[in-house]
C-alpha cells in the first residue's frame, strides 16, 4: 500500500460519502455543500492523475460556478418542500433496486476486461500536458471541431437561460 | 503512479450509480440537477483515468473531459433557468406536481 493509493481510498470515500449524503440530506442547502466536498474530492482525483488543469477547473467551473448556482437557486426557491415533507419520493426502492443492479453489473463487466489491472505508464518526457492539451482544442487535425460546437453550446445556453429568466409572468 | 486502473473505473461506476439513485428517487428537480452533476463527473473520472493510463501523449481523454465540462455548465444554467421559470408561474419545484404535459 503506497501513499498514492491511501490518498486515492481516502479520496474515493470522502467523493462517495458526499454523494450519498448528496442525494440523501432532507435540506437541499446541506445537499449543495456536499455536492462542493464530493467535487473537490474528483479535483483531488485529478491531481493525482497529473491531470492538473483539470483538477484547476474543477474547482473553478464547478465549485466556483456551478455548485455556486445551485445555491441560489436553492434560495430562490425555498419555504417549499424543505423540511416539511418527505424528499425522497415513494419510488425509491425501485431506485435502489435499479442502483445496485446497475453497479453490480458494470463492476462484473470491468473486472472481466483483460487489462484494468495495469498501472500508469510514466508520462512521456517532454510532454507539457496543458500545452498538449491547448495544441490539441484547436488543432484542426484533433479536437477543434467539439471545441467549436461547445462555445456554440455555450452560447446558445446563455441565450436561454437570459430569455427564460425574463418571461413576463402572466 | 501504482494505483491499478480498475480502482477509477469503479469509483467512477459507485459514483455514477449514486448519482442515478439520485436522479430517480429525489422529489425536488434541483435535488435531481444535482444528482446529474455527480453522473457528469463520474463519467470525468472515466476520461481522465483512460488519458492518463492509455494514451497520455495524445490529449483525447482530456479533451473530451473538457467538453463534458461546457455540457455541464450550459445544462445547469438552462436547467436551473427553467426550474426558477416554473417555480415563478406554479410555485412548486417538485418534480411530481409539474405535470401539465403528463398525459
Amino acid at each position: 500500500m503506497t501513499g498514492a493509493q491511501i490518498l486515492f481510498l481516502v479520496c474515493a470515500g470522502l467523493i462517495l460519502g458526499s454523494a450519498v449524503m448528496v442525494v440523501t440530506a432532507r435540506n437541499l442547502m446541506h445537499a449543495a455543500f456536499w455536492l462542493i466536498a464530493a467535487l473537490f474530492g474528483v479535483a483531488v482525483v485529478y491531481a493525482i492523475l497529473q491531470a492538473g488543469f483539470m483538477a484547476m477547473i474543477q474547482v473553478v467551473i464547478y465549485i466556483g460556478a456551478i455548485a455556486i448556482m445551485f445555491i441560489f437557486a436553492d434560495m430562490l426557491t425555498r419555504r417549499d418542500v424543505r423540511e416539511s415533507r418527505a424528499q425522497i419520493g415513494r419510488n425509491w426502492p425501485v431506485a435502489v433496486l435499479l442502483g445496485l443492479l446497475i453497479l453490480a453489473g458494470l463492476t462484473a463487466l470491468i473486472l472481466a476486461q483483460p487489462g484494468v489491472g495495469r498501472v500508469a505508464p510514466a508520462l512521456p518526457s517532454g510532454l507539457d500536458p496543458v500545452a498538449a492539451l491547448g495544441k490539441a482544442l484547436v488543432s484542426p487535425d484533433a479536437y477543434v471541431l467539439p471545441f467549436e460546437v461547445a462555445s456554440v453550446l455555450l452560447l446558445s445556453a446563455l441565450v436561454g437561460a437570459v430569455y427564460l429568466a425574463f418571461l413576463k409572468k402572466q | 503512479m501504482s494505483i491499478p486502473l480498475s480502482w477509477y473505473l469503479l469509483l467512477s461506476v459507485a459514483l455514477f450509480c449514486v448519482g442515478l439513485f439520485g436522479v430517480l428517487s429525489r422529489r425536488n428537480a434541483i435535488a435531481i440537477l444535482l444528482s446529474v452533476e455527480l453522473m457528469l463527473n463520474a463519467v470525468n473520472i472515466n476520461l481522465v483515468a483512460f488519458w492518463r493510463y492509455l494514451d497520455p501523449a495524445r490529449m483525447a481523454g482530456q479533451a473530451f473531459a473538457v467538453i463534458v465540462f461546457a455540457v455541464a455548465a450550459a445544462e445547469v444554467a438552462v436547467g436551473l433557468a427553467l426550474i426558477i421559470a416554473v417555480y415563478r408561474r406554479r410555485k412548486t419545484v417538485v418534480a411530481d406536481e409539474i405535470d401539465l404535459m403528463k398525459w
